[in-house]
């Protein structure tokens, strides 16, 4: 058995999701490629070939590739899919765009956002925002399977000094174009991968108010993080919310400010291993999952929280 | 040019699930259903479209069984023209969705395929996605805006860094995320005209699909729970017990 996973990069930097979904096919307990596909990414390439215990890296480096268009890197994964058993890919909004296309040419079911292996065709994934947890089995030969990070502490990003092989086929399909993207820019750690994560909601009440966090932000290291109705309200932008929908998370801290925590949020942020809630209202159903509940007005407890620490 | 769209009947979204005592499945009994949140929000923009003189017709399809006709209703009442229901026995997976969906797209010709981009039952986002590599047309997924140009369409997409707009050859699938737009109310005169709007009727054999199954759910649980936590009283309080109980800061 042999198993490929598909490292989640922007051409200069690996990111950790790869090196969850890279626990994630240990698990599987086959042999392990990754592929790096995008423009200019040979640097990615030999971060992924650092990873300990991988195989091969697999390089399709072409500007068919730079900007992740799933019409054509779905082609690339699908024709390289011919030598192995089983394909995963992190869960992030690169994984969720293409995989379903490299499933389909393949003309096998997605496993999507699996949180645990039970063997090597049973997996158990999250359903209705996270209420129920199902156990499912593939019939499949060929697996096609997308990895909740969270669900996976990552494998060792070094020791490893697998060899790296060109891919030089080209799959330009010829039918979408790379425009624009406005990426958010920021000092703090990323959402997803952060130890520490202060979210804000609607009880922040503006996206000024969102600098009130920044101080607290700075001190624990955290990455900054949102509610939906906060980024609905446009206080923040999209890239910030957490939740069913957007980003999944697990810090180790989890701190939630004027959210009253609506179950789509939970099931963004319940995995976290301590969560602090700070809501003046004291029904909030945040306090349902907090370890640490404070009732206050966050205008108040922001400053004092700011100074303590 | 024709719009598509694509629908799914699901529980409400304020309805918390259960997993049956058994594990057999999630308990549905009596539950309130309702068009999936996201698909709403396609047939929403579709109908912008139409508004906007861009679209010349909007088609609403749904896959299941008989009842969720009650949805393609709901999109009808909300301006779509005239429905299609793909009618199946049970859950279908998403896959054989998709070719279902393929089915429809290529007896009706749409430039435009709009869908959710997933369905808040099981989250899995893929049918948009499928459907693209099975009609072999690009995709906008989480699209947050779109706008046809001539033979084309731009899509800005939420993604995990930030926006990125890409332009796709038409024809082409966009699957809709939560800031495409708002959806309208549907007007107690809406509901009764939808009544009367047009519905086709198709199995997956006169779509020359086989209902396949790749997937087995093989049983549910509920999650792990949360131990129940302690309200501070202060600041202060929590901080000490962040530093010294929980040990999450130093």
């Amino acid at each position: 058995m042999s198993t490929l996973v598909i490292a989640e990069h922007d051409n200069s930097s690996l990111k950790p999701a790869t090196l969850s979904t890279v626990a994630a096919a240990q698990a599987l307990g086959a042999d392990i490629d990754i592929l790096v596909a995008g423009g200019n990414c040979a640097a990615v390439a030999d971060q992924a070939a650092a990873i300990a215990g991988i195989g091969k890296v697999l390089l399709a480096d072409n500007a068919a590739y730079e900007h992740q268009l799933a019409e054509n890197v779905s082609l690339l994964i699908a024709d390289v899919a011919a030598s192995y058993d089983n394909i995963l890919s992190p869960d992030t909004s690169n994984g969720k765009n293409t995989m379903p296309r490299v499933a389909a040419l393949l003309d096998v079911g997605q496993i999507s956002d699996i949180i645990a292996v039970e063997s090597a065709d049973t997996f158990k994934r999250p359903v209705y925002a996270g209420n129920v947890i199902a156990t499912v089995q593939s019939a499949d030969a060929k697996k096609v399977i997308t990895v909740r990070s969270t669900g996976f502490d990552p494998a060792a990003g070094d020791g490893g000094s697998a060899a790296i092989e060109a891919v030089d086929a080209v799959h330009d399909a010829g039918i979408s174009a790379f425009v624009s993207e406005e990426v958010a820019v920021s000092d703090r750690p990323e959402l997803t991968a952060a130890s520490v994560v202060i979210s804000g909601g609607r009880g922040m009440q503006n996206g000024e108010n969102f600098k009130m966090l920044e101080g607290i932000a700075d001190k624990l290291g955290a990455a900054i993080g949102a509610s939906r109705a906060a980024v609905d309200a446009g206080f923040v932008p999209n890239d910030m919310q957490v939740g069913q929908t957007g980003k999944i998370v697990a810090p180790d801290l989890y701190i939630a400010v004027g959210i009253s925590g609506a179950i789509q949020h939970l099931a963004g942020m319940k995995d976290s291993k301590v969560i602090v809630a700070i809501n003046k209202d004291e029904d909030a159903p945040i306090f349902q999952v907090a370890d640490y509940g404070l009732v206050a007005d966050l205008f108040d407890a922001l400053p004092e929280l700011d100074a303590a620490l | 040019m024709k719009v598509l769209v694509a629908v799914k009947r699901v529980i409400d979204y304020n309805v918390k699930v259960r997993a049956k005592a058994d594990g057999s499945d999630v308990d549905l009994n009596n539950v309130k259903m309702a068009i999936n949140p996201f698909c709403e929000i396609a047939v929403e923009e579709a109908v912008r479209l139409r508004e906007a003189g861009v679209a010349s017709e909007v088609i609403v399809v749904s896959v299941g069984a008989k009842q969720c006709q009650e949805q393609i209703r709901t999109a009808l009442a909300l301006g779509a023209d005239r429905g299609v229901h793909v009618e199946t026995e049970g859950a279908v997976e998403p896959l054989v969705v998709a070719k279902l969906l393929k089915g429809v797209v290529d007896k009706e010709g749409p430039q435009l395929v709009i869908l959710g981009k997933q369905s808040i039952d099981g989250d899995n986002n893929q049918t948009g996605q499928m459907l693209g590599a099975l009609a072999n047309m690009p995709q906008g997924t989480f699209a947050s805006e779109i706008a046809v140009d001539g033979d084309k369409v731009n899509v800005t997409r939420e993604v995990d860094a930030g926006m990125q707009t890409i332009s796709l050859n038409l024809p082409a699938i966009v699957t809709a995320d939560l800031r495409l737009n708002e959806p309208r109310y549907a007007s107690l005169p809406n509901i009764m005209k939808a009544k009367k709007k047009p519905l086709d009727v198709f199995t997956p054999s006169d779509l020359g699909v086989e209902v396949t199954s790749h997937i087995t759910q093989l049983r549910v649980e509920p999650p792990a729970e949360r131990q129940a936590g302690i309200i501070v009283e202060s600041v202060e309080q929590l901080v000490d017990k962040l530093k010294n109980e929980a040990k999450v800061i130093s």
